[in-house]
């Protein structure tokens, strides 16, 4: 039952590699690099996704991002946003760990425009091939315990089910789902995408999900640095109440003072 | 010889190979990749990596984002 593996570590581990914070933090829609590298330190996070793109060779001189993230502090997570192929997707990875980016690479293949959903098909695929090269793939998915039993059985280093649809802040809209997901599979479980606030993440955390990867419910938001700081504890406290242990709910009060030494008038 | 780089038509005065390509375009970023008719290229083989005319090549780095 997935209920010993996690709280059997004080870490998430994922590959082998161990990280004290569960949340990961994304890059895109900073007003500037400056607020994305306060907003990654107030967020506490120990891994940070980055795109992968053309380098625009008129303005190659232009600040890159990477003068803004410690690679020391933080895992690269590089990921194949706008990629549609199974071809674009391998390809993307490949350049990003020549790069010197690593190992880790979120695999993300859309399959539909309008929901930003994942083409889960390509995304098996790409996965199969992928870890096959060497890589730790961490797969954005549908939250569908049979895909993310198949994307475990493939060799992915963990399973990212969406909460919700990307930049939605609809927080989780299926948690059975989730928590089925949870218990299916023996690698992290990484709820990506959808969540809007706090309470979201620690909804997600009681869970009892691995961790959370998010980007635009902190960089969309009116405080960026505020919200990362909310999103640091939020997931903390959802983890702590998960491990905690939380009271059963019932349909009847349960009275919480003891019935002796009642007085008798 | 023209080269299509980053998916623009350009014309490499002087490269021979990927070595002096990347020295031409005045390429500094921190890290970056390229691929050369869809395949990835080692950075220890850029000096071996003959250009022709016509070839296609994409460089690459990282960016803020993730759809």
């Amino acid at each position: 039952m997935n209920d010993e593996k996690n709280t059997q570590f004080k870490d998430l581990v994922i590959a082998e590699k161990k990280f004290q914070s569960r949340l990961i933090i994304g890059t895109g829609k900073y007003a500037d690099f400056e607020t994305m590298q306060k907003t990654h330190d107030l967020a506490g996070s120990e891994m940070v996704t980055v795109a992968v793109r053309r380098i625009e060779l008129d303005r190659s001189k232009e600040d890159s991002i990477l003068n803004f993230i410690d690679m020391n502090r933080y895992t690269l997570l590089p990921n194949t946003a706008g990629c549609y192929s199974v071809k674009e997707t391998v390809m993307t990875c490949q350049l990003a760990r020549e790069a010197g980016l690593g190992n880790f690479v979120k695999v993300e293949v859309i399959g539909d425009e309008k929901t930003l959903f994942p083409d889960n098909e390509a995304t098996l695929e790409a996965s199969k091939i992928l870890v096959k090269d060497g890589f730790h793939v961490l797969p954005y998915c549908i939250d569908d315990v049979v895909l993310c039993k198949k994307l475990e059985d493939v060799g992915c280093s963990a399973v990212m089910p969406l909460a919700a649809p990307i930049g939605s802040g609809l927080g989780i809209r299926n948690p059975f789902n989730i928590k089925l997901i949870q218990e299916a599979v023996s690698i992290p479980v990484i709820i990506d995408a959808g969540v809007g606030t706090a309470s979201d993440a620690a909804r997600c955390m009681e869970l009892g999900v691995d961790g959370i990867l998010m980007n635009t419910a902190i960089a969309g938001a009116k405080d960026p640095l505020k919200m990362a700081e909310a999103m640091k504890l939020g997931v903390e406290s959802g983890r702590l109440a998960y491990e905690a242990g939380r009271i059963p709910k019932k349909l009847y009060a349960s009275a919480s003072s003891p019935l002796d030494g009642l007085i008798d008038i | 010889m023209i080269l299509n780089i980053n998916g623009k038509d350009c014309e490499a005065k002087s490269s021979q190979n990927l070595e002096e390509l990347i020295l031409e375009l005045k390429i500094n970023a921190p890290h970056f990749a390229v691929a050369l008719n869809y395949q990835v290229i080692p950075k220890s083989q850029y000096k071996s990596t003959t250009l022709k005319e016509g070839d296609k090549i994409e460089i690459v780095h990282a960016v803020g984002g993730g759809i």
